[in-house]
């Protein structure tokens, strides 16, 4: 099980936290311009990396929060994480 | 059977751990044994001698103890009977209580008398794959030979009975962190436990026997030149002293994670048996978060292979020493030790001191000369260059045969006839580096000492210690623990400087290398007589490796399907290492080219019970019950299960059927006035500026116009386009609305808002709020529903004009504060009224007062069906658009939404998709089975062409028969056409497509 730094609450376990799949998926702003390829793309294509990902969670049993956290899908090994929409979290510990 | 004649008299010193002030009686298939505390169910029957207690799996040959740990591939048991039976556990690990009651496991019809012994002298048929081959193969009639034959070979294969009846015991679950866990207690895991706690850290021990000490329970070791157990006791005391030091005696553990989270199961109420006092727990699993992990595992012995070393009376040589050391029981009067490395001449001491004559066959040329001469001075007999060939006896040992012994394993010149009843081998150590593997540690090939030890995982914060890296000495071992117990605090931040203790083992300076040896035997077809096992637990031999390698099984991973070496319930720690070696030899290979299994957890099996705690039965799952609960069961309901919700189906009167009960409750709906408890319905609370673009967004129709004071529906949908929830939403003031979700799906539909509102529009001002237990919720309908409500004490006007179809109000109801919405799932006109919810029961109350007849969810669906209203979940499946349940009235054009772009994609778009349909069966007496499967013709021959599927079938008192709701291809077009139903028993059910609005098509009623 998996110890997750929640960029707001600090370290806790993975039965804590919602799993948001890849990062970075961003929602077309103009829908009705992209192709079918496009939007399919947008909808169903994720990439599926081996190492490093970039990848979207949730505290969903904690402070309800999502931020993103680099992953490594080989070892588990986690990097940074990030929080959405500029709110910088507090240090915790 | 006659007496504990094995037992050491209590002049011998030896048996330092067993209690012969306390004895104990207990029962092994039915006979009555006695043993004393401190003994193990194992040493307590060795006691009387080394006699058959188990059958093996394969060729049900006798078999006897084997060890004295976790590794026991042979004694399993079946402990107690009834509730608290437990199968499978290891005598060796199970601790001797007064009236303990076990039973042989692998032995039908009974140990003694063994119909399946036949398939030992059958066994020229049986060769490794043989149920491979005959069963699972693609031969001709492979499968059908399995059905006829799995009953039997099950039963044949043995092994013990799970328990029919509910467990009656209690299991606790405790959560723990520490900056350093310590897995073993002994020397190595105490040296380690020490060091960690000299430095202020907060330290958990857990050992899996009944008292730490590892390896020095034997009781023949010393430290500082005294008795190493005086060593254990002080060390004990010091960390029993220590305020953040837990010793977790009993406990397991069972399996090492990601980050260092660990699981072990500490036998508590346990061993006491079924008498145990009732306030323990039976098991407690420990989930501990540690910082750093010191791994003070310890080895196992291997031993080597040899014709007939199954039979009882033949063990691994340091259990012989164990048992005589620690609970006086040698079960032998001439033993016969065979061993490759040094560690057999401290069992030869053990023995000789005993007084037990011994043999002592070393594979070596030369052994050690100072430990030789050691063991010969006690009076042991060493036989330098020579191995064991093969054990004599059937049912016990009656002697064994020595050969001298090539460096290659092949025998030369005649054998010798040893006189012996008790035969030791030891075939070197393995690192016990099962946990290390649960980290990904690949285990690494140590050429000097023929073994695999773990690789290196401090980068991890995983630290191994001891044997269990392949130390043999108890300098290294104390040393070892020390270094990494020091090494794992400092990593957990410890970092308070402390002085090394001086420790003197008492080694001796002689040691000589291990020379492998792995099995005596002929390998080569037609060799050697008599079979020589490498797996016990799953009669592996030699010969089946050999077999495997010939047939060109040879990955570590084919060699262990195609044989089953390593499988069952010891996972092949004892037999594991040897395969390993022999598939390598066979195939001119090193071990390490052959690789390894990788071990999982659990390191030894874990009961249910103790996983699943306390969350079974009513615990298992939260039950959610309304504020109206008490007075729907107190009142004829029926209830079922939405999500974890206890909502009534129906509510039944004496001397009525269900069925009944439905009708009746839809006509007051109809006819009259009827009353729902719908407090189940997700409620979410919205606030901010931003809360129509928010609406817009996730919604397919349009909000920017919902005007204070009214109320909408809407559908949800993913960006794929497809439905996946709906719900009525109110405005109740400036930036505050009101959205209700289905049941099923409050949290999803919470998560859903709050993911698109932090990731990806945080700039929308809107807070989302679940209220969904702060209200309940009662639903009014029906054509005398506005005269209930107008005569309750309440200040809103219920007329048409001030409270029209889709308006929410805001007043008092029987003194209550109210939000009232007026909308439908009936048809009916329908107001509901959500109020605090500790006033839901007198809001209720004074409904059921005033008239109103209560109804269930099963009168709801029927009424919602009679007027075509979609169920999420029902009838859509992730797969059905709002335009395919005739919806698209729903769906706005002007704005954006997610799914929209996705109503554009070619197969969205197509207008033969699969449509919501009305089906009227032709008999209307019947009702089509939901899920039934609809086919144009019943005729057909396979493969049939299926049209879709019946999603909601009822019997409607209104309609006067059966109706149903489907999803029928290009439905729409095919409105009076007569499709078939499938049923489950075959033939099928015609019905007339027809549109899927069966009553009041107009409206006109739920605007009345």
């Amino acid at each position: 099980m998996l110890l997750i730094h929640c960029p707001y609450c600090g370290p806790r376990d993975e039965t804590e936290f919602g799993y948001g799949g890849e990062a970075d998926i961003a929602r077309p702003l103009e829908p009705e311009a992209l192709s079918d390829a496009e939007w399919a793309d947008y909808v169903f294509m994720r990439t599926n990396t081996r190492g490093r990902f970039k990848e979207q969670w949730v505290h969903s049993h904690g402070c309800g929060r999502w931020f993103t956290m680099v992953r490594n899908t080989v070892t588990h090994e986690r990097g940074e994480t990030g929080v959405f929409g500029g709110v910088e979290p507090e240090a915790d510990g | 059977m006659s007496g504990p004649q094995y037992r050491l008299p209590a002049h011998v010193p030896m048996g330092g751990r067993i209690d012969r002030e306390t004895p104990l009686a207990f029962t092994f298939n039915g006979e009555t044994f006695t043993g004393y505390a401190g003994d193990t169910l194992a040493s307590a029957l060795l006691a009387y001698g080394a006699f058959p207690l188990a059958r093996g799996f394969k060729y049900h040959r006798p078999r006897g103890i084997w060890s004295a740990g976790a590794e026991e591939p042979n004694a399993l048991v079946q402990l107690e009977t009834g509730a608290r039976t437990q199968p499978n556990l290891r005598a060796t690990q199970i601790e001797l209580y007064g009236g303990l009651a076990a039973a042989s496991v692998n032995a039908w019809p009974s140990v003694d008398f063994d119909l399946m012994r036949i398939n030992d002298w059958l066994s020229p048929i049986f060769p490794a794959g043989f149920y491979y081959k005959t069963f699972m193969g693609g031969g001709f009639g492979a499968g059908r030979w399995w059905k006829l034959f799995e009953p039997f070979i099950r039963r044949a294969a043995g092994f013990g009975k799970a328990p029919s009846v509910p467990d009656p015991d209690r299991y606790e679950r405790m959560n723990a962190h520490c900056d350093v866990l310590v897995v073993g207690g002994g020397p190595a895991g105490l040296s380690a436990a020490l060091a960690a706690a000299n430095r202020g850290s907060r330290v958990i021990l857990a050992d899996e026997q009944a008292e730490p000490g590892g390896d020095l329970l034997a009781g023949d070791r010393a430290i500082d030149d005294a008795p190493a157990m005086d060593w254990v006791a002080a060390a004990l005391e010091k960390l029993g002293s220590a305020p953040e030091v837990t010793v977790l005696g009993r406990t397991t553990v069972a399996g090492l994670y990601d980050d260092n989270f660990a699981t072990a199961v500490e036998s508590v109420g346990d061993r006491f048996g079924p008498g145990a006092p009732a306030h323990l727990p039976r098991l407690r699993l420990w989930r501990i978060r540690a910082r750093q992990i010191v791994l003070a595992t310890g080895a196992h012995e291997r031993p080597y292979a040899f014709p007939n070393n199954d039979t009882p009376g033949v063990m691994l040589g340091n259990a012989v020493r164990h048992y005589a050391g620690r609970y006086a029981v040698v079960p032998g009067k001439r033993a016969l030790l065979g061993t490759n490395n040094d560690s057999a001449y401290r069992t030869a001491r053990m023995l000789a001191d005993a007084g037990v004559p011994v043999t002592l066959a070393d594979a070596r040329e030369t052994p050690p000369a100072a430990l030789a001469k050691e063991a010969e001075s006690a009076g042991a007999t060493v036989e330098a260059g020579f191995a064991i060939s093969a054990v004599l006896g059937d049912r016990r040992v009656r002697g064994a045969k020595i050969s001298r012994i090539l460096p290659d394993g092949e025998t030369s010149g005649a054998p010798r006839v040893v006189e012996a009843d008790l035969v030791g081998v030891s075939g070197g150590w393995n690192p016990a580096l099962h946990l290390a593997s649960h980290r990904g540690a690949k285990p690494v090939w140590r050429e000097a000492q023929a073994c695999f030890v773990p690789g290196d995982l401090s980068a991890l914060g995983v630290w191994a210690a001891g044997a269990a890296t392949g130390a043999e000495t108890l300098a290294d071992c104390l040393e070892q623990g020390y270094a990494a117990g020091r090494d794992a605090a400092r990593a957990a931040g410890r970092t308070k400087r402390t002085r090394k203790p001086v420790l003197k083992a008492d080694d001796s300076a002689a040691q000589a290398p291990i020379q492998p040896l792995w099995a005596v035997t002929s390998r080569r077809p037609g060799g050697r007589k008599g079979k020589a096992f490498v797996d016990l637990q799953n009669d592996v031999t030699v010969k089946d490796v050999a077999l495997a390698a010939r047939e060109n099984y040879r990955s570590v991973e084919h060699l262990k399907r195609y044989t089953t070496l390593g499988m069952g319930t010891d996972q092949g720690k004892t037999a594991n290492v040897i395969g390993l070696a022999l598939m390598g030899m066979e195939s001119g290979r090193a071990p390490e080219t052959v690789g390894t299994t990788t071990f999982r957890p659990p390191y030894t099996p874990v009961p249910f019970g103790a996983l699943a705690g306390r969350d079974r039965g009513a615990l298992f799952d939260p039950a959610r019950e309304t504020p109206m609960f008490d007075w729907h069961a107190a009142n004829g309901a029926v209830f079922e299960d939405v999500g974890q919700w206890k909502r009534p189906y129906a509510y039944r009167r004496a001397g009525e059927s269900l069925e009944d009960a439905i009708d009746r409750e839809v006509r007051a709906v109809r006819d009259g006035v009827g009353a729902m408890d719908a407090s189940t319905l997700g409620k979410i609370d919205l606030k901010g500026p931003d809360v129509a673009t928010l609406l817009n967004r996730v919604y397919t129709n349009d909000w920017s116009k919902l005007k204070f004071g009214r109320a909408r529906y809407g559908l949800m949908c993913h960006e794929d386009g497809m439905i996946f929830d709906d719900g009525v939403t109110a405005r109740l003031g400036d930036g505050h609305y009101v959205l209700t979700t289905t049941t099923g799906n409050a949290a999803t539909v919470l998560n859903w808002l709050e993911m698109w509102l932090q990731t990806e529009w945080p700039e929308l001002q809107v807070f989302a709020t679940s209220v969904t237990e702060a209200y309940a919720t009662a639903t009014v309908a029906g054509p005398e529903a506005r005269a209930l409500l107008s005569r309750l004490d309440s200040d809103i006007d219920w007329s048409d004009e001030a409270f029209p179809h889709m308006a929410a109000v805001t007043g008092t109801i029987v003194g209550v504060p109210a939000r009232v919405f007026r909308v439908s799932f009936s048809g009916e006109a329908s107001w509901e009224i959500n109020v605090p919810a500790h006033y839901g029961l007198s809001l209720w109350q004074a409904l059921i007062d005033g008239g109103a007849t209560p109804y269930g969810t099963e009168a709801m669906h029927v009424l919602r069906a009679e007027k075509g209203f979609i169920i999420v979940g029902q009838e859509t499946d992730g797969t059905v658009t709002p335009f395919d349940v005739g919806m698209g009235w729903a769906v706005s054009k002007r704005k954006d939404f997610i799914g929209k772009r996705s109503y554009s994609r070619p197969d969205t778009a197509r207008p033969d998709r699969k449509h919501l349909v009305g089906l009227l069966p032709l008999d209307r007496k019947i009702v089509l089975p939901e899920g039934g499967q609809i086919v144009a013709d019943s005729e057909q021959k396979p493969p049939v062409t299926m049209l879709g599927h019946v999603t909601s079938s009822y019997r409607s008192p209104s309609l006067n028969g059966g109706f149903a709701l489907a999803l029928l291809k290009n439905g729409r077009n095919r409105m009076g056409d007569t499709v078939h139903i499938l049923k489950l028993d075959g033939g099928a059910d015609p019905a007339r497509v027809v549109e899927p609005v069966f009553y009041d098509k107009d409206g006109g009623r739920l605007r009345g």
